[in-house]
């Protein structure tokens, strides 16, 4: 178990210095200038020469890539071209904020996906099932901005149910958290339908009946746990999908998160945040993964971690 | 004589199919009474596992349903019953086991928890009782280590194993009627044996009356004391068991004992001049590596085959005979490329040992394989004709009209009309989709084919066929064949050498009367005596005593103690 843990945390943090590299060739081959970007329209060639001498953009790709990973490896993820503020401290106030959007928004799109998913497979090709599925291919093809913007029309304009924006209440979160479990849950239900009615094919369902046991106990004991396997990879997969969506979810709404963050430096090309916001994201989806395969085999004894 | 437990009369059940309702039972009847077995047989499609289903009320739905009749369980009408009214009947009144042990169990539930989880259901015993209980299931199953058994969960025990906790469970509440559903038929011989005896003793002490469903005529000898033979849904004969093995009175039940293999009774061999030899292989090795640990070194070994050294001439059969997991399935592999191997392999005089893929590509033409499934053996998208063609395609060998030419010769050959040749694999039964793959191996003119339990699937009539056609072709084109089953009677009627498997190595080989008749190997004896004997006046006399096969898995560095084999005659060797 923890020899197995050391090596997964190894193989995580070879991902991560990984990432950092495509990340930072993908930025330096950017055709925006940073240094014009902070010396602004009007100024000289020289101050932004200056400009570029001073932040070190003059220097070889290798060279600006090694700094940077050095700085990395002590903690120090640079300082913010455009805010007077240290990177970390830029992600370490917006992060909370992200993350209960996240928490609440994976939540959300379990208790729907899951639910239409069984709902759907034991009401199989009844207009029960047609209709949720209808349901799921719409909330899969509605872009998230549409669904957001629809849902402050109508909850937050109209019906002034919850605020239009900003945060600190629950009410807060609910439209935001919505807006981005929506396309999972649309994902979820279809998953969690073919899985259930997979399992209910399967002989040991049989067996069961053969006992005599009732259809609630067959479902909540046999079927569901069964069922439910193929879906816990699937949420480590889940954040990353989560990260773009925060970042139109985040704007819509107002939410003050790393979304919003990534999108204001990826306007004025800031590049050490959004060198930042990258490396917090890839982060989270290389530990979801990671989590999603150590909860793996607690629920399923058939997995050994190897 | 005492009163029937189940009585079953006029059953007739529908299946609906895109073209209407269709009968697959028609007017069963047949009385059930304690302490007695009665054995429903048939070949697929007799609708022998419906009656079963439809007696457990567990027909699949809305697809079948029961058109009319009555069974009767004691004096409670089972057929019209609610799901409640079934639900206190199943494994209560009658339970049921499956086919097959190894999915028929919860993955996730250990054996206590589905052990319990019965009992509870029917109110057997309370809570706090039912560990003592599960533990006591187990014991009257004969599982080793009962213990330590009801902590584990289905994976971690062998087929056997599960199907004795099957059985367990479906005994847990004493029923009246046990529906044993080919309980052994995915099962090693020697098991099938334990599990039989297992059922008849629980029988015994019971008085549970069994109603056994089964294609097997050695296992209806041995275990039925009446008989009903089903064809297409109806009731062909019923007869007590000495009766219908004496002197079967319809013509279905006639050509049905006469097709089943009798061991010990397959005429000898022809005396066959001595051929080139095809395939010589030499201390054939296979083995998997089990990585772990922090770098996914190595840890342990599955040493698959250790060793095996044979060969075989043109004209000849060699049949490789083992329980699963003995490694014969992986010789055959191993031949034609398709698991990594050490050691030396010559065919026709070629060394294969280290070719590459593209290389490998001639050699292929010369080996060809017929597999256990004939139905997954084909591609269901594409016409039969295009898959026999295929072959000579990829070899660049006919093209155009040559290749249909070819193409249809060989679907004669096979026994199959040239017409069929449009057609997609779901249009043909199981028999002649094993014919379309033979033709299939046939297209390259190889010189060896491998059948890997080629029969295994197919009906007892169906296989007597399928047998004949090989030994058709092998008679006029003096082909090889490496033959691998698991069934005894089956390698007697084809081979003319045989060699026994044990753990990845070979254990006695020889020409086939000295193994099959003269066995001198304590394993090869356990396997031909636990041979279900398809005659009710021959019982087997013998108890297969339970026995642990060990494991093939062996640490890193270490392996197991190479066996050496000693001639006890000039055509017999024996490891000792």
């Amino acid at each position: 178990m923890s020899a197995y843990l050391v090596r997964r945390l190894f193989e995580s943090a070879l991902i991560l210095i990984g990432i950092t590299l495509v990340t930072f060739v993908l930025l330096y081959l950017v055709p925006a200038d940073p240094a014009r970007q902070i010396a602004g329209r009007s100024a000289t060639v020289e101050t932004v020469q200056n400009i570029r001498d001073q932040l070190g953009l003059n220097d070889p790709f290798f060279l600006q890539y090694w700094r940077y990973l050095t700085a990395l490896f002590q903690g120090d993820m640079g300082r913010s071209y455009l805010q007077r503020a240290e990177v970390s401290e830029l992600i370490a106030t917006r992060l909370p904020a992200s993350l209960l959007l996240m928490v609440a928004a994976i939540v959300t799109e379990l208790a729907f996906g899951l639910t239409i998913g069984i709902v759907a497979a034991l009401r199989r090709n009844k207009p029960v099932d047609h209709g949720l599925m209808i349901f799921s291919f719409v909330s899969i093809s509605a872009p998230q901005f549409v669904i957001g913007i629809l849902l402050l029309y109508v909850f937050a304009v109209k019906l002034g149910w919850f605020p239009i924006g900003g945060y600190g209440t629950f009410a807060h979160v609910v439209l935001p958290a919505v807006t981005l479990g929506f396309l999972g849950a649309g994902w979820y239900s279809r998953m969690m339908r073919s899985s259930v009615i997979d399992v209910l094919g399967q002989d040991f369902v049989r067996t069961a009946q053969a006992k005599g046991l009732g259809k609630a106990r067959i479902i909540l004991r046999h079927v569901l746990p069964n069922a439910i396997l193929p879906i816990i990879a699937m949420i480590g997969i889940d954040i990353g999908l989560f990260m773009s969506g925060i970042v139109v979810v985040e704007s819509v709404f107002g939410w003050p998160g790393i979304g919003q963050l990534a999108w204001q430096a990826i306007q004025r090309v800031d590049i050490p945040v959004i060198m930042g916001v990258t490396m917090v994201s890839a982060t989270a989806i290389v530990l979801g993964n990671l989590l999603a395969d150590l909860v793996a085999p607690l629920v399923d004894p058939r997995i050994k971690m190897k | 004589m005492n009163q029937p437990v189940l009585t079953v009369r006029d059953l007739s059940v529908q299946v609906a199919t895109p073209s209407g309702a269709k009968m697959v039972l028609e007017g069963l009847s047949f009385d059930l009474r304690a302490g007695e077995t009665l054995c429903l047989a048939g070949e697929s499609g007799s609708g022998k596992s419906m009656t079963a289903l439809a007696i457990m009320g567990l027909l699949p739905k809305p697809m079948c349903r029961i058109a009319g009749g009555s069974v009767k369980l004691g004096e409670t009408e089972l057929v019209g019953l609610s799901d409640a009214g079934y639900r206190q009947i199943r494994t209560a009144r009658v339970a049921m086991i499956f086919q097959e042990p190894m999915t028929s169990l919860n993955p996730l539930m250990t054996v206590q928890q589905q052990l319990s989880e019965t009992l509870l259901e029917h109110g057997a015993c309370t809570r706090a009782e039912a560990p003592g209980r599960a533990l006591q299931l187990l014991r009257d199953v004969q599982l080793t280590e009962p213990d330590r058994r009801l902590k584990q969960y289905p994976h971690e025990l062998s087929g056997g194993m599960r199907q004795r906790v099957m059985i367990a469970i479906a005994l847990a509440c004493d029923p009246e009627v046990l529906i044993a559903d080919e309980p052994t038929t995915a099962l090693d011989v020697t098991v099938q044996a334990e599990i039989l005896d297992l059922i008849r003793d629980l029988q015994r002490d019971h008085g549970t009356a069994v109603l056994m469903i089964t294609h097997d005529m050695g296992v209806v000898a041995e275990m039925a004391d009446r008989v009903v033979i089903l064809r297409h849904g109806c009731e062909v004969e019923s007869a007590p068991v000495r009766d219908l093995f004496a002197a079967p009175q319809s013509a279905y039940a006639q050509e049905l004992l006469a097709a089943v293999p009798r061991l010990g009774s397959a005429p000898p061999r022809p005396a066959k001049p001595q051929g080139p030899t095809v395939l010589k292989v030499d201390d054939l090795t296979v083995r998997f590596d089990v990585t772990g640990g922090l770098l996914n070194r190595v840890t342990a070994r599955v040493h698959a085959v250790e060793g095996v050294s044979f060969d075989i001439r043109a004209g000849e059969t060699l049949a490789l005979v083992g329980e699963s997991g003995c490694g014969k399935s992986t010789i055959g592999k191993a031949l034609l490329g398709l698991v990594p191997w050490q050691g030396s392999v010559l065919v026709n005089g070629r060394q294969t040992r280290g070719m590459g893929p593209a290389r490998l590509k001639p050699v292929r033409r010369d080996i060809q394989m017929v597999f256990q499934d004939p139905g997954a053996s084909l591609d269901s998208r594409m016409t039969v004709g295009d898959q026999v063609a295929e072959p000579l395609l990829i070899h660049g060998l006919a093209s155009g009209s040559e290749l249909t030419d070819r193409t249809e010769h060989l679907f004669r050959r096979v026994g199959l009309s040239p017409d069929m040749m449009a057609r997609y694999p779901h249009e043909f039964s199981g028999g002649q989709r094993q014919r379309i793959n033979i033709a299939r191996a046939l297209s390259l003119s190889p010189k060896l084919i491998v059948a890997d339990e080629s029969v295994s699937a197919l009906d007892v009539s169906v296989q007597a066929q399928v047998l004949g056609l090989l030994q058709e072709i092998q008679d006029e084109d003096g082909l090889a064949f490496l033959f691998i089953s698991h069934d005894m009677a089956v390698i007697e009627q084809v081979a003319d050498q045989v060699m026994v498997m044990r753990l990845g190595q070979v254990v006695e080989e020889g020409a086939r009367d000295a193994v099959l008749r003269d066995p001198r190997h304590a394993y090869t004896r356990r396997l031909l005596s636990a041979v279900p004997v398809p005659d009710p006046t021959q019982l087997r006399h013998e108890r297969i005593e339970t026995e642990s096969l060990g494991s093939p898995i062996w640490p890193a560095g270490q392996g197991p103690e190479k066996l050496h084999l000693n001639a006890v005659a000039p055509d017999h060797r024996v490891a000792v």
